[in-house]
């Protein structure tokens, strides 16, 4: 039987059928077979220094590339370690395909050697996932994989497969189309909903587009610039639609939520309809539920019929995916406007009323130290939209969302869902590798950066130039902001003391990167721009910033968008706002 | 209307039950019982799940369900329109003799008699075998086992030969709204 091959040759080639052309990972026992193939393979493997690593830089490869992204590791610990990647993966929507090996079929169940039930322990943090322990079902399980991973809502799947089955000898088929009898996305919208949404748009006179995630996966952000000015409503994009609609536009009203603009946080309020568009009414950006938006009726549209009514009733639900759905809208909504197009004025003068008293800002610190905002700020400006910029989650993630400009989509990569730590210096290596000739920056904080810094070793032996701030203000700043506001300045273990250990410059320098120190507004420039310059190696800057900056506007956690602060114990002054 | 019964057609792979169950603990989804048997293709077993769906809408639980690789289709059995049956079976710490006039009229039989005990078997609905088992509490039961249900829908149309979720959206009236917390 010449055509045999082993089932760790069946696994690569059917990886390099999938058109996979890199992935990240580390070997070890169980999964050692698919090494020796990965080993003579044109699919380019990064072997990073640890497993969450890999999860991260894969998700921040997909998201830059709109490609499955890949990753691999052992069973047991090196399984286990990719749980929290698969986690935040699956609550961004992110495609992934991780493989794993398995300890031997036999030894299933025994409690072998390195062996964890990594089926059972990922099945609620991915999309899909299978346990293979035959070789002959390995390139049907890898096509399916991708499929899955890729169509409908994106989200990571992951294929254990048993160190044995990887062993045996099998012959190879890869099928081209996955079949699977219980997954069928819906792609094409409902007409009928599209008829009905067009009709409430030409009744609402305050709508307002709420634009999530979905628009940048659907790669809709072309159809919904067209969409949206032929509306001609107000949009708001969240954290995770952070360049789907250019901050630029003039119909761009910022961020809503939690640290969201107060235009946008009122335009949601203050709405008679939500053309809600691939996000998901998350508490971050509804505030108290029940008082969410109550004014409004919902159009809401996504890939994913789990996400209609879940948190809020959808008075026209439309299912399917964004593209169709938008290009469907604009004519629908245009022949609706032919007979009947609502004056928006009165709502564009209270929305500009609203963004041109309350903008975006902060202020400089009163001892003269270096403000963090102003540092981000300034990498934005500096670096220009086509950069991408990755951030940990804190509050260097919020200023980073608000004081970074977006115009494109895939160009602002965070951790939204599920708030992962230690997200940014791994994703940016992942989209690093996507992108090579892009600059990526890395803005992360001190508490982040110490949780995954590991992978700039990885960077630097792989010609992998990305950029790292380090919004270093010495302690966990968003739990810090927390405790100064909730309880009463009592900051239990939020100090981490980072401007005298670890010295990061040095640090980094140990890693094979260069190492930079900033400390004053004066150097700021200087410093972004000697970073920009560097192209053959990482780069870390340690912003030395001021400990006490907090992100601001906010919603308290629990309460609603009416109670929005500007700052400490500051509402607006909405007596004076004609609303 | 807290309680609903499920027909779900799954792919009869590997850790299927895992997922579903993983599913109902994870949204915080009550089951009140929950039976798995083949079908008429080998490919596809049939699951019937009885909720309890206190807080929860029946719309959002079948679109998490079928969200599920493995779910092929799901149809809410309504008591209108299908049949819904349960297997009993309950030893008693009694003889023949006194309990045949009881169950007389009943759908239950006597399967086994020794030792001064007899185990009942009855197949009926869950309310009527919940006043058989209070019939027989005066007797003293040793050891009571319950099947979960299983129904079929009325009619010559197979669950088969439906391709989506038959449960629909939520209308404004019956759309459930999570409740306002903090986090």
């Amino acid at each position: 039987m010449s055509n045999e091959i082993t089932g760790a040759q069946s696994l690569v080639r059917a990886l390099e059928e999938a058109g996979v052309d890199v992935m990240f990972g580390i070997p070890g026992g169980a999964i050692l077979p698919a090494y020796d193939p990965i080993y003579d393979s044109k699919i380019r493997h990064i072997l990073v220094r640890h497993e969450q690593g890999a999860g991260h830089a894969a998700t921040g490869y997909a998201q830059v590339t709109g490609k499955a992204g890949v990753c691999i590791a052992t069973s047991g610990p090196g399984a286990t370690n990719l749980v929290t990647p698969l986690a935040d993966a699956h609550m961004d929507s992110v495609p992934v395909v991780a493989i794993t090996g398995q300890v031997p079929a036999p030894a299933i169940g025994t409690d072998a050697f390195q062996e964890a039930d990594i089926r059972g322990i990922t099945m609620p943090v991915t999309k899909h996932n299978y346990l293979i322990t035959d070789p002959a079902d390995i390139p049907r399980a890898i096509s399916e994989a991708f499929y899955i991973a890729n169509s409908g809502r994106p989200g990571p799947v992951l294929v254990d497969i048993a160190k044995d089955a990887l062993q045996k000898m099998t012959t190879f088929s890869y099928p081209k189309r996955a079949e699977l009898r219980g997954y069928r996305p819906q792609i094409e919208p409902n007409s009928e909903s599209i008829r009905d949404a067009a009709a409430l748009i030409a009744q609402s006179v305050k709508p307002v587009f709420y634009i999530g995630g979905g628009v940048i996966k659907a790669n809709a952000a072309k159809d919904l610039l067209i969409l949206a000015e032929a509306v001609g409503a107000p949009v708001v994009t969240t954290l995770m639609a952070r360049g789907a609609f250019p901050d630029s536009h003039p119909q761009h009203l910022g961020m809503p939520g939690m640290h969201g603009t107060v235009a946008a946080v009122t335009a949601l309020q203050k709405a008679d309809l939500l053309i809600t568009l691939g996000a998901r009414f998350d508490d971050r950006v509804t505030g108290k539920l029940s008082t969410f938006a109550v004014n409004a009726k919902i159009i809401h549209a996504d890939i994913d019929p789990a996400e209609i009514g879940k948190n809020r009733y959808a008075d026209v639900p439309i299912i399917g995916d964004l593209g169709p759905t938008i290009r469907a809208l604009t004519p629908a909504v245009e022949a609706e406007f032919k007979k009947n197009k609502p004056d928006l004025s009165t709502w564009w003068r209270q929305m500009n009323s609203l963004r041109t008293t309350y903008p975006l800002g902060y202020n400089e610190p009163s001892d003269g130290s270096l403000s963090p905002q102003y540092v981000i700020e300034r990498i934005g400006q500096l670096t220009g939209p086509d950069a991408v910029y990755v951030a940990g989650v804190g509050q260097h993630q919020m200023w980073a969302s608000q004081f970074i400009k977006y115009e494109k989509p895939r160009t602002w990569l965070n951790s939204g869902g599920l708030g992962t730590m230690g997200y940014a210096v791994p994703a940016a290596m992942g989209a690093k590798v996507g992108l090579p000739d892009t600059p990526v920056w890395a803005i992360d904080g001190d508490g982040c950066f110490q949780m995954t810094n590991q992978e700039l070793v990885t960077c630097a032996l792989n010609n992998i130039p990305i950029k790292v701030a380090i919004i270093n203000n010495e302690s966990l700043g968003m739990v810090r902001q927390w405790q100064t506001l909730f309880y009463q300045g009592r900051y239990s273990n939020t100090d981490l003391n980072s401007k005298r250990v670890p010295d990061f410059a040095k640090l980094a320098e140990a890693m094979g990167c260069v190492g930079l120190l900033c400390e004053s507004r004066g150097d700021v420039d200087r410093v972004i721009k000697e970073a920009n310059a560097i192209n053959d190696a990482p780069v870390v800057v340690d912003f030395s910033v001021h400990r006490d900056a907090m992100v601001w506007p906010m919603v308290a956690a629990g309460t609603s968008n009416d109670d929005i602060m500007i700052a400490r114990e500051m509402a607006p002054d909405w007596d004076s706002q004609e609303l | 209307m807290a309680q609903h019964t499920l027909a779900v057609l799954v792919e009869n792979s590997p850790g299927v039950l895992a997922r579903v169950a993983s599913l109902f603990s994870r949204r915080g989804y009550n089951i009140d019982s929950l039976a798995v048997g083949p079908t008429e293709d080998p490919k596809v077993s049939r699951m019937t799940i009885v909720l309890n769906l206190e807080g929860h809408a029946l719309d959002q639980v079948s679109a998490q369900l079928f969200k599920l690789v493995n779910v092929i289709g799901i149809q809410e059995m309504k008591e209108s329109g299908s049949r819904e049956r349960e297997l009993l079976f309950a030893k008693v710490a009694a003889k023949r003799s006194e309990i045949e006039a009881l169950i007389t009229g009943l759908p239950a039989e006597i399967v086994d008699e020794r030792d001064g005990s007899c185990i009942i078997q009855a197949v009926a609905s869950n309310k009527d075998l919940a006043e058989l088992v209070k019939k027989l509490e005066k007797f003293g039961i040793r050891e009571l086992v319950q099947s979960g249900a299983i129904a079929i829908e009325f009619g010559a149309k197979t669950l088969a030969e439906q391709t989506a979720i038959e449960t629909g959206l939520a209308t404004s009236d019956t759309h459930q709204q999570t409740q306002d917390y903090q986090n």
